[in-house]
C-alpha cells in the first residue's frame, strides 16, 4: 500500500518482479555470466545512488529480501514474479518456476507466480503446460523471445509451434501472456527488436491478454501502433520506468505517447525488481507530472491522480481477476509480517 | 620505425576517421558513444582497432556493420598497410572478428548468417530512422527562431544552409542533416526544398505538426537505447561498494579493459 501525502491509501499490483538465481555457482557458461552482468549494469546506470546493490546480493537474493523489498520497504500489496528460464545459460533455471513457487508459498495472499514455456520444445512444452495450470492453476505466462535453444537463436510469436503453445493456453483459461522482446540474434537480415508478431498473435487470440514488457521499447512507434489496433494488447512499464529517474523529460514523453495511442487503462505498473525496487519507483511515479510543453504536443495528456492509481495496480487487477477491496480487506487483517524476518 | 610521437599521431588521425562510423541504431558516432577502447599502429602501419559495445547481447547485425565501417575507414587512409578490427566481449564477437577480418564482403559474410538474405533493408530502415531524427532537430530549431510553418516547407536549401543555430545539438544536426540530403540525392541546388520526406515528398504547411509528431516518435525509440547505451558504457565493468558514506560505484577490474594509450599520448 502506498500511503500520499494526504492520507489516501493506493493500491500497488506490481506487474512485473523477478525471483531469480544468477550467481556464479548457478551460470553454465559464459552467455550466463553476461547476462547477469547486463542486468547490474541497468541496475547501476538508472537507479539513484541510494538504491545501488553489491554484486553479490545482485546475483543472487534471499526470500526475506524479496518480501522486505516488496511489501515492508516497498510499496507493493501484491506481485507478479515473472519466470525467466534461460536454460541455455543457467543450471537450474536463471528464474526456476519451482523455487519461485517455494519462496510464494510463504505469502501466497501477496504473489501471483507466472509460468513459462518454449514452444521450440513441441508436445513436451504442452505437457509442461498442463502440468502448470493443473499442478499451481497459473494465470498467466512469461515469454522471452530472445532466448536460445540448441541452434535456435530466438523465436517469433506467430512461429506455429508458438500457436499450438496459446491455443492450448486459451483453452486450459491461462489468459495473460507477458511478452519480453529481447534482442534475437538470428537471422541478422532481420530488425533484433521487431514486435511485428504481437500483432498477428493478438489478432488470432483475442481472448487472451498480450502484455508487452517495456511497451516494446525501442520500437514504441510500432508497438503503439499494435496497441491502437488490437484491444488486448498492454503496455507493461517495466524498463521505462527508472528513465523517471535518470531521464525525466524523456519518462514524460514515453507516458505521453502511451497516454495518447494506447490509453489510460491498459497501462501497467512494473517495478522489474531485483533490477530496480519498488519503493523509489512509485515514490517518484506519484509525484511525477507531464510537462506542459510535452503534454500540448499529445493533446493535453496528463497523469492524475486517478490514471496513477489505475496504472499502478486496478488495471492490472482486473486482468487477473483481482478484487481489490476484498484484497484490501484481506491484507488488512494479515499486515506484513516484520516480525517474522 | 615509428618513434613514438608519430605513433601517437597516426593514432590520433585513426580515431578521427573513425567519426564517420555510426551506430546504425543510435546514429551516433561510435567515438562519441565511447565504443572504442584501443587503437595502435604497428612499425609497418599495420592498425588494430578495438572496440566494445555497451553490453554482451546488443543487436549482432548492427555489431557487424560497425566492424565492417571501422574496417573500411581505416583502410581507406593512405598510409595504412593493414587493418584489424577486434570486437570485444559480444555474444556474437567470434564471428564477428572472423567476418570482418578475413577480407571477405560484408554481403558474403552476412549470408551465410541470414540464410541468403542481405542486409540492405535493415540499414535502409535505420537510415530513414537517422533522417528523421537530424530532421526533426533541425526543424524544431527553425520553430524555435519563429519561423512560420508556411516558411519552413517552402524553405531552400541555400536558405538553409545560411541560417546560424544557437543550440549545441541544431549545430551538430544541421550539417549531418545536409549531408544525408546530399547523399540521398534529396536536395541538391540552391532552390530546392530543404525538407522533403526520406521518400522524396513535399510537406504541406498545414501537416508540418503531424509530421513532427512522427519524427519525434522515431526520436522517442532512439533515445531509449541511446540513454541506455551512453549510460550501460559508462557502468560496464564496475560494481557498487557499500562504504560508511553509502553506496559507490567503482572499477572492479583495474587493468580489464585496455588502456587508452591515444588519450594518454594527448594528456
Amino acid at each position: 500500500m502506498y500511503t500520499t501525502k494526504d492520507g489516501k491509501e493506493i493500491f500497488i499490483l506490481d506487474g512485473h518482479a523477478h525471483f531469480w538465481d544468477g550467481s556464479p555457482e548457478n551460470q553454465k557458461n559464459v552467455h550466463g555470466k553476461q547476462f547477469i552482468d547486463c542486468f547490474y549494469a541497468y541496475h547501476t546506470n538508472l537507479s539513484p545512488p541510494e538504491e545501488l546493490w553489491e554484486k553479490s546480493k545482485f546475483e543472487k537474493y534471499s526470500e526475506d529480501d524479496i518480501y522486505r523489498d516488496l511489501f515492508i520497504d516497498g510499496p507493493d500489496d501484491m506481485a507478479i514474479i515473472q519466470t525467466t528460464v534461460l536454460g541455455e545459460f543457467y543450471k537450474n533455471g536463471f528464474g526456476n518456476f519451482e523455487r519461485t513457487i517455494e519462496m510464494a508459498s510463504r505469502h501466497p495472499e501477496r504473489f501471483i507466480v507466472n509460468g513459462s514455456f518454449d514452444p521450440r520444445d513441441g508436445e513436451k512444452a504442452l505437457e509442461y503446460i498442463h502440468w502448470m495450470k493443473e499442478t499451481h492453476d497459473i494465470q498467466g505466462v512469461k515469454m522471452y523471445t530472445a532466448e536460445w535453444h540448441g541452434d535456435s537463436k530466438g523465436w517469433a510469436l506467430n512461429d506455429p509451434a508458438a500457436y499450438k503453445c496459446f491455443e492450448l493456453c486459451e483453452k486450459l483459461g491461462i489468459k495473460n501472456i507477458h511478452v519480453h522482446k529481447g534482442p534475437t540474434i538470428r537471422p541478422l537480415s532481420k530488425d533484433a527488436f521487431a514486435v511485428g508478431d504481437v500483432d498477428y498473435a493478438a489478432t488470432d487470440f483475442v481472448n487472451l491478454n498480450w502484455i508487452v514488457e517495456h511497451c516494446g521499447l525501442p520500437r514504441l512507434d510500432d508497438f503503439c501502433w499494435i496497441a491502437t489496433q488490437e484491444s488486448n494488447v498492454y503496455a507493461g512499464l517495466s524498463v521505462v520506468m527508472p528513465f523517471i529517474h535518470a531521464r525525466p523529460r524523456y519518462f514524460a514523453e514515453v507516458m505521453a505517447e502511451l497516454l495518447w495511442w494506447v490509453g489510460e487503462d491498459k497501462i501497467l505498473f512494473g517495478s522489474d525488481y531485483a533490477i530496480w525496487t519498488p519503493k523509489w519507483l512509485v515514490e517518484k511515479f506519484w509525484e511525477f507530472q507531464i510537462p506542459d510543453d510535452i503534454s500540448a504536443e499529445r493533446g493535453g495528456v496528463q497523469l492524475t491522480e486517478d490514471i496513477k492509481e489505475k496504472i499502478l495496480g486496478l488495471n492490472i487487477a482486473k486482468l487477473y481477476n483481482i478484487d481489490v477491496e476484498a484484497k484490501k480487506a484481506q491484507l488488512a487483517s494479515a499486515p506484513v509480517q516484520i516480525a517474522a524476518e | 620505425m615509428l618513434d613514438a610521437i608519430q605513433k601517437a599521431e597516426l593514432e590520433l588521425e585513426v580515431r578521427g576517421c573513425l567519426d564517420a562510423v555510426t551506430d546504425p541504431e543510435l546514429d551516433e558516432p561510435i567515438t562519441d558513444m565511447g565504443f572504442i577502447e584501443h587503437i595502435e599502429v604497428t612499425d609497418e602501419r599495420k592498425v588494430r582497432v578495438e572496440f566494445r559495445l555497451p553490453t554482451y547481447w546488443c543487436s549482432p547485425n548492427f555489431a557487424f556493420l560497425m566492424a565492417f565501417g571501422i574496417r573500411q575507414e581505416v583502410s581507406a587512409l593512405p598510409w595504412v598497410t593493414a587493418a584489424d578490427v577486434q570486437l570485444h566481449d559480444h555474444c556474437f564477437g567470434d564471428e564477428v572478428n572472423a567476418g570482418v577480418n578475413s577480407g571477405r564482403a560484408y554481403h558474403d559474410i552476412f549470408a551465410e548468417h541470414c540464410d541468403g538474405a542481405r542486409l540492405d533493408d535493415v540499414v535502409e530502415k535505420f537510415l530513414a530512422k537517422a533522417y528523421d531524427r537530424r530532421q526533426e532537430t533541425v526543424l524544431l530549431g527553425l520553430q524555435a527562431l519563429g519561423h512560420t510553418p508556411r516558411e519552413i516547407v517552402s524553405m531552400p536549401l541555400a536558405t538553409l544552409i545560411g541560417i546560424d543555430f544557437d543550440g549545441e545539438e541544431e549545430k551538430r544536426q544541421k550539417p549531418r542533416y545536409l549531408e544525408l540530403l546530399e547523399v540521398r540525392g534529396l536536395a541538391h541546388d540552391d532552390d530546392d526544398p530543404a525538407f522533403p520526406t526520406w521518400e522524396g515528398q513535399p510537406i504541406e504547411a498545414a501537416e508540418l505538426s503531424e509530421h513532427l509528431a512522427r519524427l519525434r516518435s522515431t526520436r522517442i525509440n532512439m533515445e531509449f537505447n541511446g540513454a541506455l547505451c551512453r549510460g550501460l558504457a559508462k557502468t560496464r565493468y564496475k560494481e557498487v561498494e557499500i562504504g560508511p558514506d553509502g553506496p559507490t560505484l567503482i572499477d572492479f577490474i583495474a587493468g580489464r579493459v585496455p588502456p587508452r594509450k591515444e588519450a594518454a599520448a594527448r594528456g
